[in-house]
């Protein structure tokens, strides 16, 4: 038992016994701090496998920006304290056996992945190569062969940056902000 | 860490997702289901970051991948609940159930 280990077991059982306390809540304000806990043990991970900007913009955007916008939600729809929408048993039921049938095949499927040897380089790429690489400089992408492929066939990956990408998602945020502003404005009847 | 493997890690991530759908089916909040999406995100999110610790063809694209989703994630909840918003002016409540106008 490392360090490592250790570690990635108590995040990991925080991060699972949170995702189920979502599932099983029934009040809507107790399931976002289920939300939060989990998604907090998400980002724990991630600075765990060593992505540390991945787990700071995970604790920045999702954390102080989704989860708050999903708070102003329940308080903006609330129809009084502790009401609760209550799902029937049999709904239960039948979401039980499919997540549980879901979870089977997941796990299954997941020991039948082979992954090339990892690099003993402990780091993944900060905050620098990854703003090259959303500029479209390709030189910071890793040198490396494609994997999946048979033994026998060596195929070097392409360099390969994300300008393009970077400018969608950076429209696609322009619109969901008018979009969202819109659907989501204050309607006044004109007294006539 | 490359003692852990990474199956730990998609059996985690296989776990957050399940959650996700049964939290979409089963719930009749509609901030419940959007809760749901938010979870099947995140399961997503740790495979990408795995993959870009443990397969060395991958180590800036997962990261990558990992920061869009997380981009777009915080785009779709506001679209949603801005819907989720207008749908509670036009009918005075959040359950889904009664989002049944459109039935044939």
């Amino acid at each position: 038992m490392t360090l490592p280990i250790v570690l990635f077991a108590i995040v990991a059982t925080i991060t699972a016994i949170s995702a189920l306390g979502v599932v099983l809540a029934r009040n809507v304000v107790r399931m976002a701090v289920w939300l939060l806990f989990t998604l907090v043990g998400v980002s724990l991970l991630y600075f765990l496998l060593g992505a540390e900007f991945a787990g700071t913009v995970q604790l920045i955007v999702y954390v102080g920006g989704t989860l708050i916008l999903i708070v102003f939600g329940v308080m903006l729809t609330a129809q009084g304290p502790l009401r609760e929408l209550r799902t029937r048993p049999a709904e239960w039921l039948v979401g039980g056996i499919v997540g549980a049938l879901l979870f089977g095949l997941l796990v299954t499927a997941s020991y039948q992945i082979a992954l090339p040897p990892p690099s003993t380089d402990n780091t993944l790429p900060g905050p620098g190569p990854l703003g090259l690489t959303f500029l479209g400089v390709t030189e910071t992408s890793p040198t490396a062969n494609v994997s999946g492929l048979p033994d026998d066939v060596v195929v070097p990956r392409k360099p390969v940056a994300y300008l393009l990408p970077f400018e969608i998602v950076s429209v696609h945020l322009l619109v969901v902000l008018i979009g969202a502003a819109y659907l989501a404005r204050a309607k006044r009847r004109v007294k006539a | 860490m490359n003692e852990l493997g990474i199956q730990p890690f998609f059996i985690l991530s296989a776990f957050l997702f399940v959650c996700g759908v049964v939290c979409i089916a089963s719930k009749r909040n509609a901030i419940g289901v959007l809760m749901g999406v938010e979870l099947v995100l995140n399961a997503a999110n740790i495979n990408l970051v795995a993959f870009a610790r443990f397969n060395p063809a991958f180590r800036l694209d997962g990261q990558v991948f990992a920061l869009m989703v997380i981009v777009l994630a915080a785009a779709e909840a506001a679209v949603a609940l801005a819907i989720i918003l207008n749908f509670y002016n036009n009918h005075a409540t959040v359950d889904v159930d009664s989002a049944d106008e459109l039935k044939g």
